[in-house]
């Protein structure tokens, strides 16, 4: 069955058929059709939908939810998503598993309602305080967002971890034909430590303080030890035409799809042109790389932030290769010529 | 031979890390005596706050969690969503529940979310080390306020149980204290009262409880007792609130 959906209420009834039952969320756009989406939807899937009193709140309440071992999530955009990373640190501390969609906006401060890609550095590296990543899955269609949101669930169970869908404000709003799922593909991911009531076992107790001598480290190292096994196993991207590039284009969400266009405009003058799509920004798919400048190329960054992905790629070029750089922020949106552009001017260079 | 007193099944068997003098043991005693003549410790999931009573959970013996400081009735709120078999309740002191929490606390309040909190007022921030709180009583000398708090530039002691009462939400809210063995009796009723709601689905039941802190109120453990019945009681009346 397919349906003509808004990326934003495809990532919610995605959530849906991938089991979740529990839906807090605040309104702030461009992210508002998910909440309105969930309203109806989840009372009629027969979850529970909270509109909270702040983003605090929705994502604190995802906490208990998720402590109470059901698959929960929230929803936001940049702005919101800064309050929320309070409650995202307690949640990696806690080691629960719990869903998040960041919607982005332009900032800094309240910014603009227009598409940006400048909260990577929040959703991947942290965010909050301590030693922690969110996993951050970035899809570039809607489809591929409502496809993304039974593997963001089963991550977070399997890693008990938060896992943030990274998307722009384009991706959020724009309509697009989607394949629903007609069998069910809920994991049942047995949650031993939640908190269900003691009867027949000792008490759970869920908690991320840890003040006697030694016992936070332990704790962290478990964390270390899970991110490590989560780089090891879960990159992911897309590749076009990296046999003969030159040039290799590296972007993510819909910048990638402009990027593509980009490349298919060069590749039929007989440009060697490819691209690099990490489909999850952290962990970052190094392998892409590690591969990629086994050959003398160039990479291009494209972004919507001024180089934030950037700073990944060159770490994981490891001064191989040349890296150079083209974004905007705040409203303008990298163009197919601008690319192009940038392109010929790297290929007499 | 007849057992007339012993250890609750929902209390450990651990020694205490509070002060001597500290209201926090009574209270969480009451709590678990309560749960148990109930039948519901089998239930139970309880949020810590943060603060002295953080560690709770290695009082209580049953399902606990934490939460962030002043966000345990979010928390609360969905975990009683989620199982709404489970009987949740909040132990919350003055900073964590009327000072960074003071918006969960009347959401949740006013969604009339049908949840237990037990809230601990004893004036000051105890864990930090003897701070103002909300409910610091004017001329009350703390670590922030050394001349006594001063209504000019630190306000009123906030009566956040009056301001819940306003709400349609919530369903019963009582102030007791522990400055007496009359009071601490009365305080277990009330305690008994708003998880008795809860099993009833009857809607939001707070109870307020005045705690002494000899530590930082500078005062020794009998003299607090004193304070709490001359002193706290006048700022803050005992009895049904709604």
């Amino acid at each position: 069955m397919k349906r003509l959906m808004s990326g934003n209420e495809a990532m919610a009834e995605g959530a849906i058929q991938a089991g979740c039952s529990f839906y807090a969320g605040y309104p702030i756009t461009p992210q508002n059709e998910i909440p309105a989406y969930m309203s109806w939807r989840m009372p009629e899937a027969g979850g529970v939908f909270i509109q909270a009193e702040s983003e605090l709140a929705a994502i604190n309440m995802v906490f208990g939810a998720s402590a109470a071992g059901v698959r929960a999530m929230t929803s936001s955009s940049s702005p919101g998503m800064s309050l929320k990373q309070e409650g995202i640190s307690y949640i990696a501390g806690s080691r629960l598993p719990a869903v998040i969609v960041n919607v982005m906006r332009g900032g800094p401060g309240l910014g603009n309602i227009a598409p940006s890609q400048s909260d990577y550095f929040q959703a991947t590296k942290g965010g909050g305080h301590g030693d922690y990543h969110p996993i951050v899955l970035a899809p570039a269609t809607v489809q591929e967002a409502y496809d993304m949101m039974f593997k963001a669930f089963d991550l977070a169970d399997i890693y008990r971890t938060p896992v943030i869908i990274l998307v722009d404000g384009m991706l959020g709003q724009v309509m697009e034909p989607v394949q629903i799922s007609t069998v069910s593909r809920k994991a049942s991911i047995k949650k031993p430590w939640a908190l269900t009531g003691c009867a027949g076992r000792e008490p759970n107790i869920i908690r991320s303080l840890l003040l006697k001598e030694g016992a936070l480290e332990e704790v962290n190292n478990i964390l270390q030890s899970n991110y490590a096994a989560i780089q090891k196993k879960e990159q992911r991207y897309e590749d076009s035409n990296l046999n003969d590039a030159k040039i290799i284009l590296v972007a993510y969400g819909t910048m990638a799809r402009i990027a593509k266009v980009a490349m298919n405009k060069l590749c039929k003058e007989g440009l060697k042109v490819g691209l690099i799509r990490p489909m999850i920004l952290w962990p970052f798919p190094e392998q892409a790389f590690i591969k990629a400048t086994k050959k003398k190329v160039k990479f291009l960054v494209v972004e919507m932030s001024y180089g934030q992905m950037l700073e990944d790629v060159r770490l994981a070029v490891n001064g191989k290769a040349v890296v150079e750089f083209f974004g905007r922020a705040g409203g303008g949106i990298p163009s197919e010529d601008e690319i192009v552009g940038k392109i010929r001017k790297m290929l007499r260079g | 031979m007849d057992n007339i007193f012993t250890r609750p099944k929902s209390l450990r068997d651990v020694s205490t890390h509070y002060c001597p003098g500290c209201g926090h043991g009574i209270a969480h005693r009451l709590v678990a005596e309560v749960i148990d003549e109930l039948g519901i410790r089998e239930k139970i999931i309880a949020i810590a706050p943060v603060g002295c009573a953080v560690i709770a959970y290695d009082y209580w013996n049953f399902d606990c969690s934490e939460a962030a400081h002043g966000r345990a009735l979010a928390v609360a709120t969905a975990i009683k969503r989620a199982r709404p078999q489970n009987i949740v309740f909040t132990y919350q002191g003055d900073g964590d529940l009327a000072a960074i929490g003071t918006n969960e606390t009347i959401h949740a309040a006013n969604r009339g979310e049908n949840l237990t909190v037990v809230f601990i007022n004893n004036a000051v921030y105890g864990m930090t080390g003897g701070q103002m709180a909300p409910t610091t009583l004017v001329g009350q000398r703390t670590a922030t306020t050394i001349a006594g708090r001063d209504i000019k530039t630190h306000g009123y002691p906030l009566k956040i149980s009056e301001m819940l009462a306003y709400l349609a939400g919530v369903k019963y809210i009582e102030r007791t204290s522990l400055s007496s063995p009359q009071e601490i009796l009365k305080t277990k009723r009330a305690i008994k009262q708003a998880f008795q709601n809860q099993i009833d689905g009857a809607g939001f039941s707070l109870v307020e409880i005045l705690s002494p802190c000899p530590t930082y109120w500078g005062l020794s453990p009998k003299q607090s007792l004193e304070w709490i019945r001359d002193v706290m009681a006048k700022e803050f009346p005992l009895g049904r609130i709604k």
